[in-house]
């Protein structure tokens, strides 16, 4: 289980990277192995707001779907057309090309509020 | 629903194989071993096998056995042969579906049916209570256990584990060495058999068509693999409230057989043609995998049914899906959409199967 120690986590599963004011966010690589061939990724409209907790994205595998959750407040700035084309990138890439969209985030202490790697491996075990 | 979890004798095979076990009709039960789209074309393209333990087997007998089932299903079981096999239903007074499962004639009063998982005690209880005196039968379904390999390679397999025995003909059932029973059916619309054998040996015969070249694949597979046929799935596609006319399943029903419970409706429902039809919608563009229960809209923005199954085909890489329509909905070519979460999605009706065989 690959678990960057780079990154901030939610218990639904989604992971965070801050950047300046820009959180990237994408689903952890527990979370691809659980849904298992993702094919179908349903991307926020840019410029949406979102609080913390809000469904904001969707990851359709074969047998279902699950929503992905902003893990902090924002604005979304940027989606990730790659896993649209090839929703498979979810599954092979997680932290990488698989990423989904980018916030704005209103506030950036709030990601410090996250779990840090170990924090979600002991969420995992 | 009962919250005790019956258990496959295959069980601690799939474990092994590392396979992801999910609650099916009461069981536990592997959904996919890898994934559930390799595992889709594995059948499509070489062997797959698929744990079917779960599924019930009945035993009748008696010199009225086929007076009383051709009374209690649709099919005409006078028309077959010791050896041969048929696709029936069980109907109630309303003609709506009880159950789908096989038939098969293993001898002059012998008969072996297949049933489904979740309608094995429904269904054993509904045939005793109208059973005639001069008919049995025995439910042996925990007794058994079963195996389905399917796909264009399945009788390579079957020729390597059974060096000694022949696949019964389409349809056809036999005994194999081991005190095996062998099917010639299917539930993905490829080549393949079926096969019984006592629980307990269940494991080693599995471990058997592993080594002879199928691979594992979970509910997953076998649920897209039928959908793409335009099989139905009993609770899905078939309910109590749902005829066999209305299913597209006339041709499995013998009008001219004599009575049979259900006949009568679906006598009227043939000369009347049904209000509402099974019919199958394919995406014409790209889309979220379609779902059970998702609406289904008119070109004018109205709802007239939902989905009764769902899914992306992993073999035509786009959303299919059949839902009961007003018969004047279900023309092939007929445009249509698909609700998903709010969303429309453009889908055209088509005709079954949606998946054409390349081999």
């Amino acid at each position: 289980m690959n678990i960057p120690s780079d990154l901030r986590y939610c218990p639904s599963h989604e992971w965070l990277r801050l950047e300046g004011d820009i959180a990237t966010v994408g689903i952890s690589d527990h979370a691809q192995q659980e849904l298992t061939d993702v094919v179908f990724v349903e991307l926020p409209a840019t410029g949406r707001a979102v609080d913390a907790g809000d469904p904001t994205a969707v990851v359709e595998s074969v047998k279902a779907a699950s929503d992905i959750y902003a893990p902090v407040g924002g604005e979304v700035v940027e989606v990730n057309p790659e896993v649209e084309a090839d929703p498979s990138l979810v599954n092979t890439d997680p932290y990488g090309k698989g990423w989904i969209f980018k916030l704005r985030v209103k506030n950036a202490a709030d990601a410090a509020t996250l779990m840090d790697a170990d924090a979600y491996q002991a969420h995992l075990s | 629903m009962s919250s005790e979890l019956k258990h496959s004798p295959l069980e601690a095979a799939h474990l092994n194989l590392g396979a992801r076990l999910v609650s099916f009709a009461g069981w536990n039960m592997p959904v996919q071993y890898t994934s559930i789209i390799d595992e889709h074309l594995a059948v499509r393209s070489k062997a797959g096998i698929f744990d079917i333990s779960h599924m019930g087997q009945f035993f009748a007998s008696g010199p009225g056995a086929e007076t009383w089932l051709n009374r209690m299903f649709t099919n005409n079981l006078a028309k077959l042969t010791p050896g041969q096999g048929q696709y029936t239903l069980m109907l109630n007074e309303n003609g709506g579906v009880i159950d789908d499962l096989i038939a098969y004639r293993t001898g002059e009063s012998e008969y072996f049916l297949v049933v489904n998982a979740s309608m094995i005690d429904e269904d054993f209880a509904w045939m005793t209570s109208h059973r005639d005196a001069d008919a049995s039968l025995r439910n042996e379904s925990d007794l058994w256990a079963g195996m389905a390999v399917q796909g264009p390679l399945a009788r390579e397999v079957f020729g390597r584990v059974f060096p000694a025995d022949t696949l019964p003909p389409r349809n056809g059932i036999a005994t194999t060495a081991g005190g095996g029973i062998v099917c010639r059916t299917g539930y993905t619309g490829e080549d393949g058999f079926e096969f019984f054998c006592p629980a307990a040996d269940g494991g080693a015969w599995w471990q058997k068509f592993l080594t002879a070249g199928a691979a594992p694949c979970g509910l997953g597979a076998r649920d897209t693999l039928r959908l793409e046929m335009g099989y139905p799935l009993n609770g899905n596609d078939l309910s109590p409230e749902r005829t066999p006319v209305e299913a597209g399943l006339g041709f499995f029903c013998d009008l001219e057989k004599g009575d049979f419970i259900g006949r009568e409706i679906l006598a009227r429902q043939k000369a009347e043609g049904p209000a509402r039809k099974l019919t199958a919608l394919q995406y014409t563009d790209k889309g979220p995998p379609p779902r059970a229960h998702y609406p289904v809209v008119s070109s004018d923005g109205r709802v007239i049914g939902e989905l009764a199954s769902g899914a992306l085909s992993p073999s035509l890489m786009t959303g299919i899906g059949m839902a009961y329509l007003p018969a004047q909905y279900s023309k092939p070519g007929t445009e249509l959409q698909i609700d998903v979460r709010s969303r429309l999605f453009p889908a055209k009706v088509v005709k079954k199967p949606f998946y054409k065989h390349s081999h």
